[in-house]
């Protein structure tokens, strides 16, 4: 009797409030981080949502006003009568100076990765990555004043070597006299621009290879490269695509450095040398403040193509990534 | 192929720090020798120094003389890539390359030793994935990648990774440690495979495996931690697990401590 009450009563009243207690506040705090999780990744949509809808409004306003072919004309006359304006010009531009842009950035960028991640000496590894961040920090502005100072001008040796020894390719055919204020010039600029995010990017992809990965090769007698052929690249091959897409986003949508340097018009021409193009940013900045209603949603519409310009490239970044998945050194 | 391996008064350091003090013996070709010994005590800081993977470590350093047959590793004109494709080396947990179909991992090693006609190529991966027991398992599926193999698969394709390129001497750190029993007995049967043609060294923490797969046993230990680990005795496996000649040795195996 006397041992049964003791045990049967008071261990079983203390015990559950603390349990309660405990859970319910892990509850209460779950519930908030819910909330709080739920709520951003839904506002995240309605942000991206809204700028669609805006855009689009805006942009088939423009376009059911549009007396030319939206896609195909080259010319942006939107205050004329009849308003006449197209995004040809501009996608060309854009597109074509990101290439340039790639095509320079991305082969010195992995360059730089590899030797501060697996060559330089720890000593001069760490200063060398810090002054590569430090490029990124240089405003775009600044970056667009040294452009139009220095680059221009610098660049006119360049371009003459190009058009004396690659001219055959067309590309590098120079035809018209002038500033070195091209297409290709932007590219220049752009690919200096993008260097940093996607050096960082690489570096701390390659840096993070797994240490039995390497091993794998060198105890099979790889040489430094042949490790690095072997097992870094293979390892960080999509960190590297998403390192450049994190680059070519910025290139697409660079507004200020492009419109110092280029002297815009309203032709397509794949003599990249020769100055003259336009990009969708550049063109806004240039246009926007006097432009009239007509005007600034045309030149919404145009933000609009770069709009889904930008989210095709992410798109396909993300298939080429996916696509090998299983190959991947994510799951090794 | 196999080779005699005569190591000599070698020391190994981490910086400042010496890992493995003073270690003499010899390695008879076509044997196993197996390296047992408490956590720390240097056997795999040893076993790495006999292919110069222990350099490849940051401030890593090696004192001494390894001898594979009358060659010096450590000679001044001796390339430790050179090394490393005569020493092949398998490691504790399976690392095939991610990126690579099963094929492609047991040629990688061929490929970086010159060019081979692509039906000399197959015939080798072929005749390494028989040598490693894994060819029944995955002949239908040589193009799927190496690491869409159990871990046990994966490395025995380390294992025919490593002979495909017919190294003179094997080097296994604990090649089983992580692997269930089922795959344990298939490495071990392996070895014992392997052991015909070529010389191996293979570090393990478990005794009874060294009992199993050795025809000769090296127990290494340290006086403290932070001391340099020490060759206690090297002897015939059955001596050494019947009748060792030194007292720490005979508490080790007793399992008295470590």
């Amino acid at each position: 009797m006397a041992s049964t009450t003791p045990i049967a009563s008071p261990p079983p009243a203390p015990a559950p409030p603390v349990t309660r207690k405990s859970t319910s506040t892990g509850r209460a705090g779950d519930k908030v981080f819910l909330g709080l999780s739920r709520g951003s990744g839904i506002l995240l949509l309605v942000i991206m949502a809204s700028i669609a809808v805006f855009l689009s409004y805006r942009a088939a306003l423009a376009i059911s006003k549009d007396q030319g072919n939206f896609l195909t004309t080259l010319d942006w006359n939107p205050a004329g009568n009849p308003p006449v304006f197209g995004i040809a010009v501009l996608l060309f531009g854009t597109v074509v100076s990101s290439i340039v842009a790639m095509a320079i950035a991305v082969p010195i960028a992995v360059g730089i990765a590899l030797f501060i991640s697996h060559y330089a000496p720890r000593r001069l590894a760490a200063p060398l990555a810090y002054v590569v961040d430090l490029l990124a920090a240089v405003p775009s502005i600044i970056y667009g004043i040294w452009g139009a100072l220095f680059l221009v001008p610098y660049l006119e040796g360049l371009n003459l070597w190009l058009d004396e020894f690659f001219g055959w390719t067309y590309i590098f055919e120079k035809t018209e006299i002038g500033v070195a204020r091209s297409l290709f010039t932007v590219g220049v600029l752009l690919a200096i621009m993008i260097l940093p995010i996607v050096t960082s990017v690489s570096r701390e992809v390659f840096l993070q290879v797994p240490q039995m990965n390497e091993e794998a090769a060198l105890a099979l007698g790889a040489t430094r490269w042949e490790v690095i052929r072997m097992s870094v690249l293979p390892f960080g091959r999509s960190g590297v695509i998403s390192a450049s897409m994190l680059g070519l986003g910025r290139a697409l949508g660079e507004t200020m450095a492009v419109a110092t340097v280029l002297s815009p018009s309203f032709v397509i021409s794949l003599h990249l040398l020769n100055p003259g193009g336009g990009t969708f940013a550049q063109n806004i900045a240039a246009k926007f403040d006097e432009a009239n209603e007509l005007g600034r949603d045309a030149l919404i519409a145009s933000g609009l193509v770069l709009f889904i310009l930008t989210l095709l490239v992410n798109g396909a970044a993300r298939l080429i990534i996916a696509r090998r998945k299983e190959y991947s050194g994510a799951n090794a | 192929m196999a080779k005699r391996i005569d190591v000599s008064g070698l020391s190994a350091f981490y910086g400042s720090h010496k890992a493995i003090e003073d270690i003499s013996m010899t390695v008879e070709p076509r044997s196993v020798t197996a390296f047992i010994g408490p956590s720390g005590c240097g056997k795999s800081t040893f076993l790495r120094t006999l292919n110069r993977m222990h350099e490849v470590t940051p401030g890593g350093r090696v004192e001494g003389k390894v001898l594979l047959d009358d060659e010096n590793l450590y000679g001044s004109a001796v390339d430790p890539v050179a090394v490393r494709r005569t020493v092949g080396m398998v490691f504790q947990r399976p690392n095939p390359f991610p990126t690579m179909s099963i094929f492609d991992n047991v040629a990688a090693g061929l490929r970086l030793n010159g060019s081979y006609k692509k039906n000399r190529l197959a015939e080798v991966v072929e005749k390494s994935l028989k040598g490693s027991n894994l060819w029944n398992e995955v002949k239908d599926r040589l193009n799927k990648p190496g690491s869409s193999l159990s871990g046990g698969q994966q490395q025995r394709l380390c294992i025919a990774r490593a002979i495909a390129v017919e190294p003179d001497v094997l080097l296994m750190d604990e090649p089983c440690s992580a692997l269930d029993p089922i795959s344990t007995l298939a490495i071990e049967d392996l070895i014992g495979e392997l052991k015909e043609r070529f010389t191996i060294v293979i570090v393990t923490h478990n005794m009874q495996q060294a009992a199993r797969v050795s025809d000769r046993t090296a127990f290494f230990n340290l006086s403290a931690v932070g001391q340099p680990g020490k060759l206690i005795e090297i002897d015939e496996t059955e001596r050494i697990f019947a009748n060792p000649s030194v007292q720490a040795t005979e508490d080790y195996i007793s399992g008295r401590f470590g």
